[in-house]
């Protein structure tokens, strides 16, 4: 049945208009979602880019009805958040950002338990553990409770069961953050194959690198709104290339930025304390050759020199002109909603 | 699935992974069974040669009805922690992103705590026993007995769990499930006969609940000395029934703010 109001591309998995959250604050209160519109179509990854408190959470916990916004209307998998969230519930896989796994129960008995919940039934609750299991690469440790498992361990078991009842809309909320490169890595491998079954990922996370491997299309989020989306090249693009850095000696920094800015693809960046200067270049490595000839010309001596890719940090700063906050002081927008709850375990 | 066939089946599941989860912690059973037997042998050598007991009774058949009251009651400190607990680890987030009945997640908590419960209860009995309790009531009396601390110990856990989603951390968890039980406990006819306190505090002590089930467990364990007249306040003059309301009244409170501060505590 078609309902008059809340019109939904017909090809939408994932559909929000004008989220808005507002959560009480000591000073106040916080807008954690400030306007936020999402569409991700059927079958493909969206990927919410943003540093801590920027509404990425929030966002998720909308969608996966955890939350109810206070405006804006969401539809997931053409079902409204608001008017049905249990069948909503039904069409989706939730998987945390810190692994929401039971640490006395074995990882078998998680997922077991995760497919009761499901009501898949005792034989297919079993079945769908063992196979999860073994694609996860759990097996050795099916038997074995939680807490003796690796984070990375229960980070797959954990996004293993999201996928018990095989969902077509999976939310993975900052999938590898914490993790180590391998097993970042491996889940990514993990990530890519639901994918390719035809699953949509909604994901959310503060890599531009994991957002450029996994998502279709990439929603930048700062301070509770989307300040642009666009595919990963799109973005990339308006970004400019790789980023020369630059370490000068004492005295040399003015110099330092004439000579870099020759070079530069936009504005030269300076850290005075560092004596650093960070500027986006074309051309690759000609341009740190280039840079060597000319900071060699002018007479200035160079500490350190190098290239990088650029990071979330020069998108924020290409695109609001600030710097996305440190991972280090998680002190955003969402610490209100979450520090109590959280808080407690760290 | 029908809805009550789901909350029945969800609520077996969460019961089942409580259980299993104390199983794993076998040392937390360990100190609940050591702290219940050791209330038992301290109140009994300690307090039993001072405590005129009215009526002419003897103190140890006095006080089991007092401690089994006192220690299933203080079970519901147990929810209280474990619930704060699956809070702040994000447990509740999992649960309330599937299908699943809202009740079930402290239907099955309350369950496997009054599973834990009856285990201490057992002990307590068996020690009670080694220290010369004994009870003359016929077979069914002495099950009504126990039927009632179950009762009493399940409508409590209600509250244990209310508080464990009230509060922001484990830690204060640890104290706020526990502090109120003390004045609780002991404001009551659990440890010292009513008729010794003074006269303006009686009328309080005996419409505590407390009392009441203090009360009938004595009356149903065969416990109150024969010559023994009840005060006359009302709960005390039908400890069972009164007991049986006070629970029900309790559960009637706590269920439904238990469930609705679920809901709310778990989107936090």
């Amino acid at each position: 049945m078609s309902e008059g109001c809340g019109w939904v591309q017909p090809m939408s998995a994932i559909h929000a208009e004008g989220l808005v959250k507002v959560f009480p604050s000591r000073s106040g209160e916080v807008r954690a979602l400030d306007g936020v519109d999402l569409d991700v179509p059927a079958g493909t990854v969206l990927g919410l880019l943003g540093p801590n408190g920027a509404g990425k959470t929030t966002t998720v916990r909308i969608l996966t009805t955890l939350l109810t916004p206070d405006a804006g209307t969401a539809t997931v998998h053409g079902i409204d958040v608001a008017r049905d969230p249990q069948a909503v519930r039904r069409s989706i896989g939730l998987s945390g950002q810190y692994a929401a796994v039971d640490e006395y129960l074995t990882g078998r008995e998680n997922l077991l338990m995760i497919g009761r919940l499901y009501h898949l039934g005792g034989a297919a609750a079993r079945q769908r553990a063992g196979e999860l299991l073994e694609e996860f690469d759990l097996v050795d440790a099916a038997d074995r409770p939680t807490k003796t498992y690796s984070g990375g361990m229960r980070r797959r078991l954990d996004l293993a069961g999201a996928l018990v009842a095989r969902p077509p809309i999976i939310f993975l909320d900052e999938p590898t953050t914490g993790l180590d490169p391998r097993s970042r890595l491996a889940l990514w491998d993990v990530i890519e194959g639901l994918v390719r079954a035809g699953t949509t990922v909604l994901l959310t996370t503060q890599y531009l690198d994991e957002a450029d491997k996994l998502a279709d299309s990439i929603a930048v989020v700062d301070r509770g709104r989307v300040i642009a989306r666009g595919t990963s090249d799109a973005l990339k693009a308006q970004m400019g290339g790789e980023r020369l850095v630059v370490t000068v000696d004492h005295g040399q920094v003015e110099t330092g930025r004439a000579v870099l800015q020759g070079l530069a693809d936009g504005a030269v960046e300076v850290e005075e304390h560092t004596r650093t200067l960070v500027a986006p270049v074309a051309g690759g490595s000609t341009a740190l050759i280039d840079a060597v000839r000319a900071f060699d010309e002018a007479g200035v001596r160079v500490l350190d020199l190098g290239m990088r890719r650029p990071t979330l940090d020069d998108v924020f700063l290409q695109l609001t002109g600030h710097h996305a906050e440190p991972t280090d002081a998680a002190d955003g927008p969402e610490a209100p909603a979450t520090t109590g709850a959280r808080g407690a375990s760290r | 699935m029908s809805d009550l066939a789901q909350t029945v089946s969800d609520t077996g599941t969460i019961t089942w992974r409580n259980i299993t989860r104390l199983r794993r912690q076998p040392d937390s059973i360990v100190f609940g069974i050591i702290q219940s037997v050791m209330f038992v042998l301290l109140f009994a050598y300690v307090f039993g040669g001072a405590i005129n007991v009215p009526g002419g009774g003897d103190y140890t058949q006095f006080l089991m009805g007092g401690i089994f009251v006192q220690t299933v009651a203080f079970t519901c400190a147990t929810t209280c922690i474990a619930m704060a607990d699956d809070l702040s680890r994000g447990v509740f987030d999992r649960f309330r992103s599937l299908p699943m009945s809202r009740s079930a997640v402290l239907a099955g908590r309350t369950f496997a705590d009054l599973a834990f419960a009856t285990v201490t209860t057992a002990a307590m009995a068996l020690t009670g026993l080694l220290v010369g309790w004994r009870t003359d009531a016929p077979v069914l009396s002495v099950l009504a007995g126990f039927a009632l601390l179950a009762l009493f110990a399940y409508a409590f856990l209600w509250i244990g769990a209310v508080i464990g989603l009230s509060v922001r951390s484990v830690e204060v968890a640890q104290t706020a499930g526990l502090i109120w039980l003390f004045p609780l406990t002991f404001l009551s006819n659990a440890f010292v006969p009513l008729e010794t306190m003074p006269e303006w505090l009686q009328p309080i002590a005996a419409w505590n609940p407390i009392s009441a089930v203090v009360a009938a467990v004595r009356e149903l364990f065969g416990n109150v000395p024969p010559g023994y007249v009840a005060p006359d306040y009302w709960p005390l003059q039908h400890p069972v029934l009164a007991s049986v309301l006070w629970c029900l009244v309790i559960l009637a409170v706590f269920v439904p703010m238990g469930v609705a501060r679920y809901r709310r505590a778990a989107a936090r």
